[in-house]
């Protein structure tokens, strides 16, 4: 659904972000893409949808070229960015001006999501707060029902009950066909509702798998002693001696800590990617 | 729900279903939620689901009746207990013992607390 092979990308020529970066990801997902600051996640982002050209190689989203921005690709793709703007108007203008962009738009559903996310329905989108906007946003990407969705750090100001009915309705919203890309720095709020990961550091990615293969490779838990132990990628005091990330030898199942995975893969790069290379 | 720190959540669900089925919440031979449902309930990822579903299948716990839906088995509750034993054996028994050896609490010191336990929490109504 998403294809980028050997991309580069800078905003200038002799400072690239990333380059020669290959990633393939499938429909039926919910990915989480995890990066540091300014490693670069939003840029890639931008050039999956078509906000940004690289300057090498081939991106190819919904069997379409992004940066050509095709109609035919436009109504298959929704963004929503970090920093949202919304016009001056209401839901319903809103929803009349935009919807009929996306030819699978379910008015019932976009309805029901924004009276379960607790959203007025009579203000004008700028009287709106920053939280309430970025549900309404999310509320409407939803409905547009494009075959792909991303989303750049969609919790962030989203106070606590919306952040478990984000969860519910992006549960929700996944089917075969639908590919969901979701970056975010707030793994907790993503916890158990992504099942596959994305890590980019330093212009490249460092991991990217099916959560189901990380628990196979690595295995998290408690361990009492870790000075001596070779299989341990990435440890910290717990109160039950050491909380730990260590490769899985004996077929452990365990439940993947997304913290700690990434604090590992940024430890032990090298590792990690020979554990991920069979 | 609240999900464990160490189990992989897809055997937390299985062990959620279990104990709805037990309980008679979700009686055997009718249906259970759909999978999507059970997702959104959770705010789990589906296919998550669809892998506790996969599970039980394979334990006969549950069934799916093509484009129908799944169903709780007849005789779940007599596999559901095969299989809790099972893993309690396995896995939570050598906890159980380590702690023991630990603190240095003999078999019969455990065995005459078990056997109050019981009949202080199960008394028999005869």
């Amino acid at each position: 659904m998403v294809q980028l092979d050997q991309v580069s990308f800078g905003y200038s020529k002799h400072k690239k972000l990333f380059e020669n970066l290959t990633l393939h990801l499938e429909a039926g997902h919910i990915y989480g893409l995890l990066g540091k600051n300014g490693a670069g996640k939003s840029s890639l982002l931008r050039n999956i949808v078509g906000l940004l050209y690289p300057l090498d190689g081939r991106i190819r989203v919904a069997e379409r070229e992004p940066a050509k921005r095709e109609p035919a690709f436009l109504q298959d793709v929704f963004f929503i960015p970090e920093e949202i703007y919304l016009p001056s108007v209401t839901i319903e203008q809103y929803l009349k001006m935009l919807a009929p962009f996306y030819p699978k738009f379910d008015e019932q559903q976009f309805r029901w999501d924004i009276a379960e996310l607790d959203i007025p329905q009579k203000n004008k989108l700028t009287g709106m707060s920053f939280g309430q906007k970025k549900k309404f946003l999310i509320a409407f990407a939803l409905a547009t029902n494009t075959k792909v969705l991303i989303m750049d750090e969609p919790t962030n100001g989203l106070d606590i009950p919306s952040k478990s009915q984000f969860r519910r309705l992006v549960s929700k919203a996944l089917d075969k066909e639908r590919l969901i890309l979701i970056s975010t720095h707030q793994v907790r709020d993503l916890d158990n509702l992504i099942d596959a990961i994305i890590i980019l550091e330093d212009s490249k990615i460092l991991l990217q798998h099916n959560l189901d293969v990380v628990t196979e490779r690595l295995c998290f838990g408690t361990l009492n002693n870790v000075e001596f132990d070779s299989r341990v990628l990435y440890s910290e005091p717990s109160l039950r001696g050491y909380k730990a990330v260590f490769e899985n030898s004996e077929q452990e199942e365990s439940r993947v800590d997304l913290e700690q995975l990434f604090n590992a893969v940024m430890e032990n790069p090298a590792r990690i990617q020979k554990i991920f290379s069979y | 729900m609240e999900f464990k720190d160490k189990q992989a959540i897809y055997l937390q669900i299985a062990d959620y279903i279990c104990e709805q089925i037990l309980l008679n919440k979700w009686p055997p031979g009718e249906r259970i939620p759909s999978v999507r449902d059970l997702a959104a309930t959770l705010e789990v990822n589906p296919n998550t689901v669809m892998r506790t579903y996969d599970f039980l299948q394979n334990k006969e716990i549950i069934f799916n009746k093509r484009g129908i839906g799944y169903y709780g088995d007849e005789s779940a509750h007599e596999k559901i207990m095969g299989y809790r034993k099972e893993r309690f054996l396995e896995a939570e028994l050598p906890d159980v013992f380590r702690t023991l050896y630990l603190l240095n609490i003999s078999v019969e010191e455990f065995n005459a607390r078990y056997i109050k336990f019981i009949s202080e929490t199960f008394p028999v109504t005869t």
